[in-house]
């Protein structure tokens, strides 16, 4: 396995797989983060898993002080990783969840649809057939609490950001980036394309989950219009 | 109980020292920029080191005390007075019920820190208390202070009337003097800057632009670059983070920092030097120098040994009245 594990503070480390969206470095983030998350070590504040590589912080003191016979902190929890790699063969893959999303892409919720389609020499009602028949993958949650980075949208519909950022986008707004998608959970500048808007709470501020997605999900979204009565999934009545 | 803003200042917010677990969900850590004095005014008072204070920023609110209080200040110097009485920084003071605390000028330093015994009434959201401004949580209704707002503060304990102010020496202050120098860690992806760029960074000086907030500091100099270019994915990014833009220009994470980002980087700065940099605005000149992560451990290290020794000297003073 390779892979590359450097110090990003006095208090964090990186252990990154290589600089690259793809499913298999990603499992492996969720695999290391489960196991960390497992065999939780003194002086162990929090994981930040990203597309490639993930993000262990911890309070140098503490490591310093319960792991003597390291000569810096670094070392000792760079040590504690390097076992849970070791042992990643037999961490169990989690099932992931599938999350459904309802998007109303009317003209009024969609700003960008029509430049994407254009760009995409597709009607508007392909790209939005398009968007929706995709299975799509939470790489990672990052930008704003809640945004979760979706993967990867079909390359007839990807589109690059907008080359002057909105200053404000509606909450709920679902965009394109490239071959990302995602949704705004709060109201945000952003240089996402628009394609459509969601009702759903990505941010639950009062709830002890506070995202609806994280990463690892599966994430399938659908047309609000062509199935208007359709339930909301919520993760927790899978 | 309660303290009442009588103006309205330019920014004035809640703040403790982050709010940590849930940066895998996008939640950035926020707090006090300035983490050095958040500690130390707390233990002059006798507090948990982490109670959330206020970080005030100039143009600073004038305060009316609607009952009396045990306070300390810490951070920038407002030209702090208490009805018409100077007051310092870094020291214990008794307020008198319905004594108006005000700030007359910028003296030095970017944020001041109010902190009061036993602490502000404020309901920790995500086990933290610091105001997440985006999100519109955490702190004082997850904004920042306005005009007739007013904020509860907890029973003051009674031990505090007997006691002579504590004093804090300026031996423990984060801030070096007449220092411009940051010092760093090395980042990621430094070894890909072109021989000369490298160079430059250590040696030139950058100037902190007007556009720079508790987010980031955008930095003006030479512009920097790299090798090759090189497209990253996004990965976890922290407090004090030295990124490359594409245009060649430096930002600098600071408190409101997203958790991830895409741009190179070039370097972090180590913790015992974010007082100084958060302490430093629109301007000012900054040089970097880049030393091993055994060193910023070090001094991480020392300058905790420092504060426990700050504690029991502040308790054996508390205790023996």
């Amino acid at each position: 396995m390779n892979y590359k594990i450097f110090p990003i503070s006095e208090n964090a480390l990186t252990i990154d797989f290589g600089n690259e969206i793809s499913v298999e470095f990603n499992e492996k983030v969720i695999q290391i983060a489960c196991f960390i998350e497992k065999n939780k070590f003194a002086g162990f504040i929090e994981l930040i898993p990203a597309y490639s590589s993930l993000t262990v912080f911890y309070d140098l003191i503490t490591v310093r002080k319960n792991y003597e016979n390291f000569s810096n902190a670094f070392s000792a929890v760079k040590n504690l990783v390097e076992f849970g790699l070791k042992s990643l063969p037999t961490v169990k893959k989690i099932e992931p969840r599938l999350i459904k999303i309802p998007v109303n892409y009317s003209k009024e919720f969609a700003p960008d649809l029509e430049f994407v389609a254009l760009r995409a020499r597709l009607s508007q009602a392909e790209v939005v057939k398009i968007h929706t028949s995709g299975l799509y993958r939470v790489f990672m949650i990052g930008f704003l609490p809640a945004f979760a980075y979706l993967g990867e949208v079909d390359p007839r519909i990807a589109t690059p950001r907008r080359e002057t950022p909105r200053t404000k986008i509606e909450k709920g707004s679902v965009g394109i980036a490239g071959r990302q998608t995602g949704i705004y959970p709060l109201e945000s500048p952003g240089g996402w394309q628009i394609i459509g808007q969601t009702d759903l709470e990505m941010f639950q501020p009062a709830s002890e989950n506070i995202s609806l997605l994280k990463t690892g999900d599966l994430v399938r979204f659908y047309d609000l219009n062509e199935n208007p009565k359709t339930k909301i999934t919520h993760p927790k009545s899978k | 109980m309660s303290i009442l803003f009588l103006t309205n200042s330019l920014l004035t917010t809640v703040q403790d020292p982050g709010r940590r677990g849930y940066g895998a969900l996008g939640v950035n850590p926020n707090g006090a920029m300035d983490r050095g004095a958040l500690r130390l005014i707390n233990i002059l008072l006798g507090n948990d080191e982490s109670e959330a204070v206020l970080e005030i920023h100039f143009p600073a609110p004038k305060i009316l005390f609607e009952e009396s209080a045990l306070i300390a200040l810490g951070g920038a110097d407002f030209g702090a007075s208490l009805d018409a009485e100077e007051i310092g920084n870094w020291q214990t003071i008794r307020v008198e019920k319905g004594q108006t605390l005000s700030f007359t000028h910028k003296n030095w330093g970017q944020r001041l820190y109010l902190s009061i015994k036993d602490g502000f009434r404020i309901d920790a959201w995500l086990n933290s208390k610091s105001t997440n401004l985006k999100a519109g949580n955490g702190g004082f209704e997850g904004r920042k202070l306005q005009k007739n707002d007013r904020i509860e503060f907890k029973v003051q304990s009674s031990k505090f009337k007997v006691q002579s102010p504590l004093k804090l020496s300026q031996h423990f202050l984060p801030y070096r003097k007449n220092s411009n120098l940051i010092r760093l860690i090395e980042g990621a992806e430094f070894n890909l800057l072109a021989p000369h760029s490298s160079e430059n960074f250590l040696k030139k000086s950058f100037q902190i632009s007007q556009d720079s907030d508790r987010m980031g500091y955008r930095l003006t100099g030479d512009p920097l670059y790299l090798l090759d270019e090189k497209e990253l994915v996004s990965s976890a990014v922290t407090f004090g983070t030295i990124q490359l833009l594409p245009t060649g220009q430096l930002i600098i994470l600071m408190a409101d920092h997203q958790t991830t980002g895409g741009y190179p980087r070039l370097a972090n700065v180590i913790a015992q030097d974010l007082p100084i940099l958060a302490q430093r605005g629109a301007h000012e000149k900054v040089y970097f120098q880049m030393i091993s992560l055994e060193e910023a451990e070090n001094i991480a290290l020392e300058f905790e040994r420092d504060l426990n020794l700050l504690k029991i000297g502040c308790e054996f003073k508390r205790e023996n009245k």
